[in-house]
């Protein structure tokens, strides 16, 4: 009835039940809370229903920053185990706990936080900077975003029914085939990955086709922000790169539970090639994340160094370089499996050939700064951490990029330093330059500057202090992933990247005390204008908060920086605008309801419940049909409320 | 109700019979021929060309067809400028090459460090012999 | 909400021209997926572990009839296109159900070659090289059984609202959808069969 679903995977260690147990007594307060003041029908309509952009994304920066937690919380207990195991004393927890808490760490912080971050500063900015009201398809956008949760809900179902996966974040076979993990924990890996990638799949298409259809009139691709070319470029890379994924995943998936023999060790399997193909999908992934990071950073540097970008022309091709040449390295991941030299030479050149791009972009930004008059706001700050470490990060990886010297390093400390590194120094620290930027648009009151800088300052001496250690013991020998060593002299490195790891969570509390402080203080620190930083990009020329619509009167582009050519040829206020009345996507519940249903399915494979995967996947298919058969229509807004909405905004705005 | 043409259809009213016919025609003469091919190499006994060869035309004939069905059927060439259509495929096709010949590439070599049977049963002579 | 017939028109085109580029990238995307099943299959296809190999399975004059049929589905898909564009709702119907029964038949044949080959003990878990195969092979029947279901939905529906803007925009996907289909079937009636027998 249940297939293996048994009452035994209710049960777990202690320490597990005690956290499961206070979470959702933490959740059952938050869900008596919502109904006492009658917030949950609020919710449903304007927030979980809603198919505007700037909603959703909100909702996918507030799952990614629960994840984040999440995420920092595996981090400590890896950092407290290895810190403390060594010689005569295992750490804290045991090997197998130790493998779930590492998996689970990897997983959660790259396709829930990166990832869903990422899409959410997209959602809020894409459409506004490219003088949209929406993006090309937004009930796919909201799809996407209940997609994205499913996945989310799944891997944190693992903990409370069963347990997570023990194999990695890439779960690797042998060791991920039924022979030596015959239990829940990969499955719970591959469909989280396998839903949460369609998501990311569609998001992707949706927003290629509105980047290259629904541009105000007059923006051309050249007079596009770097952002958006950015954005078009990694989810060019989204389209064409998550497929692999989600081929792979199946492959896996279907060796777990029909007996196919893709990757088992025996019976004519390859386990190779599931290496192969996860890093073909892999090496294109970190792109994903870094590239939008590249476009935060191309708007905040001219913005506070007074200056526009240098070298706009070279930016676009820098990007477009970058996009072509990340499917031609994967190899670089695997380097110690096995090939001749002649193939593991051919990938290490090319991996030092996209380096390249890349070096053009820090050139060209610090070009930007060149005798401009720099503004030391936050997201400056976060840009100048930026550079620092994402240059250190860069040179190790083009040394890594070097077969000879990657035989040394290769799955070592080093590596793991390394690509934190990136991701921090890159991806993260471009999330938060983002958010401190675009946070008084969406708000109408900036966030206290003496706070985030104090964030700051936490965030890189942790940062520092965490992983410069780790690049130290990776050359001293250090494998990664490891429970338990003996070298009693590593153990000071470990316990100074513990401190570092303590650090970085002080840092995460500065932040949300920022936004508390932010929320207290608001009314004094309110944008009337919307455009508290002097800004360059259309999206600052609409009030803040903007309205649902975004721009009543669509912009006509004419320049590149076209708001900052605006204030220059001096705003005038327009007069006698007829308003027009503006359609808005109704409020759709079908992307929870394809969401739930498709979890429902995962959930019922994962367990093996026959027959509800069957009824799962029967209703997913008649909603989904359901859905694109229906009747559509749309709200409209009607003439005389724009005109009510702009003529209320309008003594606040600089120009009409 | 006035009946709202778009724009596909309106392209498509341009389209001829004869374009479909076309396609349909030409498509089935390189299946056929690549049938014939294969059959009747298999009648001779593998002899007349080397499989590779084969191999070589057969893939020829397949690229062939899929650009004739690409353009026949899926109207590939008759986009408007911007061609993002055509540059989607285009960039569809390169990762897909990659793909492909990269893993098979990968693949193959890794056997490069792999000891034939041969030096396998040697080895393992030479240990038993030995000892440990 | 009152729109002249022009702003109508430019509506729907607007929206059909993004639908159409959207569903394109997506085929895109769905050829990326074939890519790395096919790249899987040409990894593992001497991955025979003592079982057959292609040129003791495969029955090429099978192969080309399913060839055949799912070819000129393709063509009859491509009637129904033209047959909306003359705005003639019964040829189109007429074209789209002859397109539904090929498809039918060339999964009926597909399904009929899996089963023998299953009943004689060559399913999925005999070797890597069947792996490979039938999960290639079963992935494009299963795209085709999908263009099935989307057959019988759109044919309903041209039924009954007859070709409006919706119904149009949603058959000439389908098409596109189909024409793609018969594509992947080139390079696995090529690669997989032809020279898989060699």
């Amino acid at each position: 009835m249940f297939g293996r679903l048994t009452l035994g995977a209710f049960v777990h260690d202690p320490i597990t039940e005690i956290t499961i147990i206070a979470t959702m007594l933490l959740a059952l307060v938050g869900v008596i809370f919502l109904f006492k003041f009658k917030l949950i029908g609020w919710l449903w309509k304007n927030w979980f229903t809603s198919l505007d952009p700037k909603k959703i994304g909100v909702m996918y920066l507030c799952v990614a920053a629960l994840m984040l937690l999440r995420g920092l919380a595996d981090a400590l207990l890896i950092r407290a185990q290895q810190a403390t195991s060594v010689g005569a004393s295992h750490g804290i927890v045991n090997a197998d706990t130790f493998q779930q808490i590492f998996s689970s760490h990897g997983t959660m912080m790259i396709f829930f936080v990166a990832m869903g971050a990422l899409f959410g500063i997209i959602n809020m900015i894409l459409p506004m900077q490219v003088g949209s009201r929406d993006v090309a398809f937004p009930l796919l956008n909201s799809i996407s975003f209940w997609l994205f949760f499913g996945g989310v809900a799944l891997i944190n179902m693992s903990i409370i029914v069963g347990s997570f996966s023990n194999a990695g974040w890439l779960a690797y076979p042998p060791l991920s085939e039924l022979a030596f993990n015959p239990g829940v924990g990969v499955d719970y890996w591959i469909w989280s990955l396998e839903i949460a990638g369609i998501g990311s799949l569609l998001t992707g298409i949706n927003f290629i086709v509105t980047i290259l259809k629904m541009r105000a009139p007059g923006m051309t691709l050249m007079k596009m922000p770097i952002f958006v070319w950015s954005v078009l470029c990694s989810m060019s890379l989204v389209t064409f790169a998550f497929p692999i994924l989600t081929a792979t995943l199946t492959m896996l998936a279907l060796d777990r539970t029909i007996g196919t023999h893709f990757f088992t060790a025996g019976f004519g399997g390859d386990a190779m090639m599931y290496i192969n193909l996860i890093w073909a999908w892999g090496h294109p992934e970190v792109y994903i994340l870094i590239l939008p990071a590249f476009g935060v950073f191309s708007e905040i540097v001219p913005v506070f160094s007074g200056k526009r970008l240098f070298g706009y022309k070279s930016m676009v091709v820098a990007l477009v370089a970058i996009t072509i040449l990340s499917f031609t390295v994967w190899l670089h991941h695997f380097f110690t499996m096995g090939a001749g030299a002649d193939v593991n030479a051919f990938f290490g050149i090319m991996t030092m050939i996209i380096s390249i791009p890349t070096g053009v972009k820090v050139f060209n930004w610090l070009f930007t700064m060149y005798r401009g008059r720099i503004r030391l706001t936050t997201p400056m700050m976060w840009f100048l951490g930026f550079i620092v470490t994402f240059t250190i990060g860069g040179v190790a990886g083009v040394l890594m990029a070097v077969p000879a010297i990657d035989f040394e390093v290769h799955n070592s400390l080093f590596l793991v330093a390394h690509f934190h590194t990136m991701i921090i120094g890159g991806v993260v620290f471009g999330i938060f330059a983002g958010f401190t930027y675009w946070f008084p648009k969406f708000t109408g009151f900036t966030l206290n500057e003496r706070l985030g800088r104090y964030a700051f300052w936490l965030w890189i001496t942790g940062f520092c202090l965490a992983f410069i250690p780790l690049y130290i013991l990776g050359l001293l020998g250090a494998t990664r992933r490891l429970d338990h060593y003996v070298d009693a002299g590593w153990q000071g490195f470990f316990v100074i990247a513990a401190i570092g790891a303590v650090i970085i969570c002080a840092g995460v509390g500065m932040q949300m005390l920022q936004i508390v402080v932010s929320i207290v203080q608001r009314k004094q620190n309110l944008v009337i204008d919307g455009d508290p930083w002097n800004g360059r990009t259309l999206e600052w020329s609409t009030v803040a908060p903007p309205p649902e619509y975004n721009y009543a009167i669509v912009p006509e582009v004419t320049e590149r920086d076209e708001f900052w050519v605006m204030k220059k040829k001096g705003l005038q206020k327009k007069t006698n605008i007829v308003y027009e009345a503006i359609d808005v996507p109704k409020n759709s519940s079908f992307g929870i309801f394809i969401a739930v249903f498709a979890s429902l399915f995962a959930f019922a494979v994962i367990w093996h419940i026959v027959w509800l995967v069957i009824v799962a996947l029967i209703i997913t298919i008649l909603i989904i049909i359901f859905m694109l058969t229906r009747d559509r229509e749309d709200d409209t807004i009607s003439a005389k409320e724009v005109e009510e909405i702009e003529l209320a905004a309008e003594k606040n705005r600089l120009y009409a | 109700m006035k009946q709202v043409v778009p724009p596909e259809v309106q392209i498509a009213s341009r389209r001829t019979l004869k374009g479909y016919i076309t396609g349909f025609l030409l498509s089935l003469l390189f299946t056929v021929v690549a049938y014939t091919l294969v059959q009747t190499h298999l009648g001779n006994g593998h002899a007349v060309v080397s499989n590779n060869i084969l191999t070589i035309v057969i893939a020829i004939l397949a690229a062939a067809q899929c650009i004739v069905q690409v353009v026949y059927f899926l109207h590939l060439g008759e986009e408007a400028k911007p061609r993002v259509r055509f540059l989607a495929f285009l960039f569809m096709i390169l990762v897909v090459t990659i793909l492909i010949a990269g893993s098979l590439w990968i693949m193959n070599n890794l056997n490069y460090h792999m000891m034939t049977p041969e030096a396998i049963n040697k080895y393992v002579e030479q240990q038993s012999q030995g000892g440990f | 909400m009152s729109q002249t017939p022009e702003t109508q028109q430019a509506k729907a085109a607007f929206i059909a021209s993004k639908v159409g580029l959207g569903f394109w990238i997506y085929l895109m995307t769905d050829l990326v997926l074939f890519a790395s099943l096919f790249a899987t299959f040409a990894v593992l296809r001497n991955n025979t572990f003592g079982g057959p190999g292609g040129p003791q399975i495969f029955n090429l004059p099978y192969v080309l009839v399913e060839t055949i049929i799912l070819l000129t589905s393709s063509f009859t898909a491509g009637l129904v296109t033209i047959s909306v564009s003359r705005a003639n709702k019964r040829l189109a119907l007429v074209f789209l159900a002859i397109t539904f029964v090929l498809g039918l038949s060339f999964v009926a044949m597909e399904l009929s070659e899996f089963s023998h080959l299953i009943h004689d003990g060559n399913s999925w878990t005999r070797s890597g090289f069947l792996t490979a195969f039938f999960t290639l092979v079963g992935t494009h029947g299963l795209h085709i059984s999908i263009g099935l279901l989307w057959m019988l939905v759109m044919g309903y529906r041209i039924f009954k609202k007859g070709l409006t803007v919706n119904t149009i925009r949603q058959v000439t996907l389908l098409s596109m959808f189909w024409h793609f289909l018969d594509i992947v079937w080139i390079f696995i009636f090529s690669i997989v069969y032809m020279i898989g027998v060699l």
